[in-house]
């Protein structure tokens, strides 16, 4: 299957990257953009000066993109995770999810968020951890158990539903985070560096993983990282951010094929992608 | 202390050193036995020591003056009514009044120490509840947390023994008398470990925690029961070791004013009274042995729920 994208990938228009809609899920084009943010700015007041964590920032999400948040610490890629989870209020600017307002689209549990930590409950086994959210919303002991197994069976963690976190290692405690998000089927993905704490090759491992699951299901995922490697091994669109102001320099359509395997990473086209993303960064960071 | 570092260490070890002698002293009873045995000999010397001058007048009084050091501490350890009792005075006291009294009489320990320990957990549930609705208070909204906590530390610099008859003055003036007035102390001075602890264990969630729950919309009473509460209970177990023991304390204190007839501070104080420093030191051994099993009885408890909750026991 070939994404037609067609992004401007500048910063001042950044994109309304229409493309073509998975087979079977051709109404969606029809439907608003996941994400839609227009001039979107946010101050933090802090003791000695106002901090721009965010500055005008212009972003649209379409249905089934996987898109790359990449840019230095503290250029705003968490803060805009979070204004898009309703975790943070811009100061100035619009931003709407599913053609709704960041609170409705939480109160309406339409996004699961996955943290940089696992933020796992110690006193829960894998499987309540996993309940959780479905606990939260009311379902019915059958209903929780049928999709915690399904959640945990597709991040391959069906054998530990009952340990508790402390006797996993750090790859499946994220694995579990990332099977708690799903389990009440989300249609967008908001992903926190999540896998930033691993080593490489449970990282290699965990990417291989999410690509497959994105390319089986109509995910949007929204992934925060600072390897170039990781966001042009596993995103459909790049956005480079630079800091203070937190801003988008470029966002960049990648052309691989949706199916990719781990050795694409040594094809020219792969290699192409990922030097254009470290020329981007690389304009977006300044040192003086 | 020692003894508590050296049995952890002795746990953690395993394996072929862990037999006979060496079992021994990893394990936890040696270090025990050992300052069990030293307070004894120092015990013994103290009880010679302070009980001698009474002893030697006495056997001034008889005229004898050819007693040898083993005739003297023999009978410094065994007077009728010793400044400072031995052990093994105490020990046989405590014996005779447990095992060869039955239970309702007036001089049975084990009589006097259920009515105390009645009001003492009765105390110690009030404070417990107390102590963690107040708590609660403090955690969810900030109003309280600025006019409570205050009065809260305030309660607790007053002393014990300066209030005590007040509560029960005014309890008995409302028509509460018997166990209510002293359990109200015993909850008076329990509840305060319980809100300190569960205060802090109530905000111990970290933001990615919380995060985690707004993103999933959750109500308030929904993060309370899911994240806050089961996030507190780590911290609501030391606190409820201090607290019972506290109770136990405000139990005895609360005895004391009323001219109680019955409970380990009447016991304590009809002692003190008539000078019978045995039975004085029985009622304290005994209190000794009770805020034990109480601690011992919140331990098993708190055991038993970290073990349901997975924790690595």
């Amino acid at each position: 299957m070939t994404m037609i994208a067609a992004g401007d990938g500048t910063a001042a228009g950044a994109a309304a990257a229409r493309r073509e809609a998975p087979e079977g899920h051709s109404r969606s084009a029809a439907r608003p953009a996941v994400v839609e943010a227009k001039g979107l700015s946010l101050v933090f007041q802090t003791a000695d000066a106002p901090v721009r964590a965010l500055d005008n920032i212009d972003l649209i999400i379409e249905r089934g993109e996987f898109v790359s948040l990449i840019g230095p610490s503290g250029c705003g890629k968490t803060t805009l995770m979070r204004v898009i989870a309703d975790l943070e209020q811009p100061t100035e600017g619009s931003i709407r999810i599913n053609g709704s307002t960041p609170e409705q689209a939480r109160l309406a549990r339409s996004y699961g968020y996955v943290f940089q930590a696992p933020a796992l409950y110690p006193w829960r086994n894998v499987e309540r951890n996993v309940q959780l959210p479905l606990e939260v919303m009311g379902m019915s002991k059958e209903e929780r158990t049928a999709r915690s197994d399904r959640a945990l069976e597709t991040v391959g963690l069906s054998g530990f539903k009952k340990k508790f976190p402390w006797q996993l290692s750090g790859g499946m405690q994220q694995r579990v985070s990332i099977a708690r998000a799903m389990s009440f089927e989300p249609d967008l993905l908001l992903m926190d560096e999540p896998f930033g704490a691993l080593d490489e090759i449970t990282r290699d491992n965990l990417n291989v993983h999410l690509l497959d699951l994105w390319n089986r299901t109509n995910l949007t995922v929204v992934f925060v990282t600072h390897s170039i490697p990781e966001a042009v091994f596993l995103s459909s669109r790049i956005v480079v951010m630079s800091p203070r102001p937190g801003r988008i320099v470029e966002v960049i359509d990648s052309d691989l094929p949706r199916g990719r395997d781990l050795d694409i990473r040594e094809t020219p086209a792969f290699l192409e992608v990922a030097h254009r993303v470290r020329v981007a960064l690389r304009e977006g960071h300044s040192y003086d | 202390m020692t003894a508590v570092a050296e049995a952890g260490r002795g746990r953690s070890s395993s394996g072929a050193a862990a037999r006979g002698w060496g079992r021994l002293r990893q394990g936890r009873a040696l270090p025990v036995l050992v300052v069990l045995g030293a307070i004894m000999v120092l015990w013994y010397l103290a009880a010679l020591w302070l009980n001698a001058p009474r002893t030697i007048e006495q056997f001034q009084r008889e005229d004898r003056a050819d007693y040898s050091i083993g005739e003297l501490a023999a009978a410094a350890w065994s007077m009728e009514r010793p400044v400072l009792p031995t052990p093994g005075q105490i020990a046989a006291d405590i014996w005779k009044t447990t095992v060869d009294t039955r239970i309702t009489s007036k001089r049975s320990l084990v009589y006097h120490a259920s009515v105390t320990m009645s009001s003492t957990l009765v105390g110690f549930a009030l404070g417990t509840v107390l102590g963690i609705a107040i708590a609660i208070g403090i955690v969810h909204v900030p109003t309280l947390d600025r006019s409570i906590m205050p009065w809260v530390i305030a309660s607790q610099t007053i002393p014990i023994l300066a209030i005590a008859p007040m509560i029960v003055v005014v309890l008995g003036n409302l028509g509460f008398t018997g166990i209510l007035p002293k359990a109200v102390i015993s909850a008076y001075l329990s509840f305060f470990p319980v809100t300190i602890g569960m205060v802090k264990g109530l905000r111990s969630p970290d933001p990615l925690q919380l995060d985690l729950m707004r993103t999933y919309s959750a109500s308030r009473t929904q993060i309370f029961s899911k994240l806050r509460w089961p996030a507190s209970l780590g911290f609501l177990f030391p606190s409820l070791k201090i607290g019972i023991a506290l109770a136990l304390v405000g139990a005895i204190v609360g005895e004391l004013p009323t001219g109680a007839q019955a409970g380990i501070g009447a016991r304590l104080l009809t002692g003190s009274y008539y000078g019978q420093m045995v039975p004085m030191w029985s009622a304290l051994v005994v209190s000794g042995l009770l805020a034990m099993i109480c601690i011992f009885a919140v331990s098993a408890v708190e055991r038993a729920v970290a073990l349901a909750r997975g924790g690595r026991a």
